[in-house]
């Protein structure tokens, strides 16, 4: 499939809900998940990046090209997925329903690629990861998917000539890539700061649609949410909690800097 | 989010709780990383108003007409309990701003609503609100400064003190008395303080609110037009205090906020400071300190939406409004020392916050009607005017 140059963009911007990144959370020992109802949900911070990767593209297009948002998660989680339309994207989706629940990664994905190819698309957008799985794994495996190029990491993107371009950032330094639309791109938090919902934005955002779709309006061949979810959390651990810190007494100031520093060479952190 | 926290009669729509998380983000991500820094050196961060501005809070009063979102003084007063949380000075800033907006919106003529109303509401104008003196504070039918009628305008002469706002404001909603002495005397105008004549004559320190401006303006000779007039001759007072009036909820609700910022900090310290083996919130002394905080808190919080709420349903709603603001600020003075308090030494160190929600907390017992005053309203709304 080739994408015109003169069309208008469906972008689409995948979400999740999750919970308060501020608030306690607790585990279910049971069922070894996140009691979801224990803590208030938000946008999934690093999402945030990602509306407004979306949002700045649409504004520099400028074509009638349009932000779509897709979430899967209870209905309930209507207001909060109304944040993202006060940023300023056109419409949402969520992708709702009880057979979804319990989904790992893969069936997430896997759902999400329904909803989005139902949606139709050009531009996928996703954050880098979520504040409560942070498994990092849904952007490659959306891409999969959805069957087409995932450029993932990106801290810029453009998009022109029915192409993408991004800036991607690795451990060492920069890529530049480029593929065709349609395709995926994972935007990461050194990229434009998300904007504010503004007070326009959400009266504005009361009017703007949320459709909900469900299992029965997607085409899905394989079992997903719990029942087909592949990978088991078998065990649960604390992690071991930190070592004393080492405490450093020295004559002067000086002194005890030298002390700091030997002790940091001597571990090559310095 | 928001409304959780929020559990009471009224139930918040889902906008109002936007409204409230918009400014709650707002505050955090631009205001909480500096505050530290402009409570020690006393800034007013005006550009933090273009910014506010842009997200629209600057025009929650203002009709849409002219740029502005009429959210309501139920959003109002969320947005500013948000904005208090996180620094008191602001949200008197914005509150005072928002009361002329108010002001104009609702006894403006046509054309001062279309001078200005779009100037306040959307195009970063900071307003502010003169009418004490020094020789004139509660007793605000005393004041002396003159508008003398001149040909096709007023000549304004007289000293206006502690101007909210007053250092920056593109437009001052300022009363000088233009007939005989007494409340009728009085006429309210809406003066660009550029004009020839108006001087910022003092910049006041104070105990605290740091990144409020609190200015002393001196009028000599200045010349303004006949359109400046707010409403008729002789309505300035009533048109001051009917200002003042709505004013309240918005200082009531800067009072919740410190208060709310107190809980929060007195709740942390109590968990992690450990005093004889146990946390202190495990003894009774500090436990019931929090509990009185957190009763206080809703209580005021349920008075402020209550007032916010009537305004909103057109009904009267003045004598609840000195109800919100007396126990409010009672509540935040109050509770600020208590929070003090449980941080024992540290809470009277810069290191904590608690210390600036002690010397915020004050000021709101203080303007827009002292506590005494508070109390003579909702009094001779029962007693009437014994006496007089
Ligand atoms: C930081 C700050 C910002 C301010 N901002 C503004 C502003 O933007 N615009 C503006 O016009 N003014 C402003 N003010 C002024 C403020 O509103 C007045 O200080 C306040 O109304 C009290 O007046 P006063 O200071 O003259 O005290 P006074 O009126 O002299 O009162 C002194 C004491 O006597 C009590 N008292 C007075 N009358 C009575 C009575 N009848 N019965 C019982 N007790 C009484 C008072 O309650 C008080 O305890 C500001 C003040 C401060 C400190």
């Amino acid at each position: 499939m080739v994408i015109p140059e003169d069309r208008q963009l469906n972008i689409v911007v995948a979400v999740k809900l999750v919970p308060d990144t501020n608030a306690d959370k607790r585990i279910d020992p049971q069922t070894r998940r996140l009691v979801r109802s224990a803590a208030e949900t938000v946008l999934n911070p690093f999402d945030e990046y990602a509306i407004e990767a979306g949002l700045q593209l649409k504004e520099q297009l400028a074509d009638g090209s349009s932000v779509t948002i897709v979430t899967m998660a209870p209905e309930s989680g209507k207001e909060v997925v109304r944040k993202a339309l006060a940023m300023g994207a056109d419409r949402a989706v969520m992708l709702s329903d009880p057979a979804f629940a319990g989904s790992d990664v893969w069936a997430t994905a896997y759902v999400l690629a329904a909803g989005i190819r139902r949606i139709g698309f050009d531009l996928v957008l996703t954050g880098t990861q979520s504040t409560d799985a942070i498994t990092g794994e849904l952007p490659g495996a959306l891409a999969e998917y959805l069957g087409v190029p995932g450029l993932t990491y990106a801290r810029e993107i453009h998009v022109a000539a029915g192409r993408v371009r991004v800036k991607r950032e690795t451990d060492t330094g920069y890529q530049t890539l480029s593929a065709p639309l349609p395709a995926l791109a994972s935007i990461t938090k050194s990229a434009a700061e998300p904007r504010f919902a503004s007070l326009k934005g959400i009266m504005a955002a009361k009017k703007k649609e949320i459709a909900v779709l469900r299992l029965a309006d997607l085409e899905i061949a394989q079992a997903v949410g719990g029942d087909g979810a592949k990978l088991e959390v078998t065990e649960l651990t604390a992690s071991p909690a930190r070592a004393a810190g080492k405490t450093v007494t020295a004559a002067d100031g000086n002194a005890g800097a030298r002390t700091i520093v030997a002790f940091l060479k001597e571990r090559n952190l310095l | 989010m928001i409304a959780q926290q929020r559990v009471s009669l009224f139930e918040l729509t889902a906008e109002q709780r936007a409204i409230g998380e918009l400014a709650r983000d707002f505050a955090r991500d631009e205001i909480a990383p500096h505050i530290e820094r402009w409570d020690r050196e006393h800034t007013f961060p005006r550009e933090l108003y273009t910014k506010l501005n842009a997200v629209g809070l600057m025009g929650m009063l203002v009709p849409e007409a002219y740029g502005g979102v009429q959210t309501g003084y139920l959003s109002y007063a969320l947005a500013i309990e948000e904005v208090a949380k996180v620094d008191a000075g602001t949200a008197v800033t914005l509150s005072v701003h928002s009361m002329i907006c108010g002001a104009i919106a609702a006894l403006g003529s046509a054309a001062q609503k279309d001078a200005w109303l779009a100037k306040v509401g959307s195009e970063d104008c900071i307003a502010g609100f003169a009418l004490t003196e020094p020789d004139a504070g509660s007793d605000a039918a005393a004041i002396r400064g003159r508008a003398a009628r001149d040909g096709d305008g007023y000549v304004l002469n007289g000293r206006k003190q502690w101007c909210t706002n007053g250092g920056y404001a593109g437009v001052v909603m300022a009363m000088f008395r233009t007939g005989g002495a007494g409340s009728k005397g009085i006429s309210a105008f809406l003066v660009d303080p550029a004009t020839p004549g108006v001087a910022v004559e003092k910049v006041t320190r104070k105990l605290g609110i740091h990144t409020s401006d609190t200015v002393d303006l001196a009028f000599a000779d200045a010349r303004i037009p006949a359109q400046a007039l707010l409403g008729h001759e002789g309505a300035g007072l009533s048109a001051a205090l009917g200002a003042l009036t709505a004013g309240r909820i918005g200082i009531a609700a800067q009072a919740v906020g410190i208060l709310a910022a107190c809980l929060d900090a007195s709740v942390k310290f109590a968990k992690e400071r450990s005093a004889f083996g146990r946390p202190i919130g495990a003894f009774e002394g500090i436990a019931f300190k929090i509990a009185r905080m957190a009763t206080d808190l809703e209580a005021a919080r349920l008075l402020v939406y209550r007032a916010a709420a009537l305004a909103d349903a057109g009904r009267a709603f003045a004598v609840d409004a000195s109800k919100a603001k007396l126990f409010a600020s009672t509540a935040a003075r109050v509770h600020a020392s208590e929070a003090v308090q449980i941080h024992g030494g540290y809470g009277y160190t810069t290191e904590f916050p608690v210390e600036r929600y002690y010397r915020d907390a004050k000021i709101t017992e203080i303007y827009e009607g002292t506590s005494e005053i508070q109390q003579l309203i909702i009094a001779r709304s029962l007693l009437g005017r014994l006496g007089d």
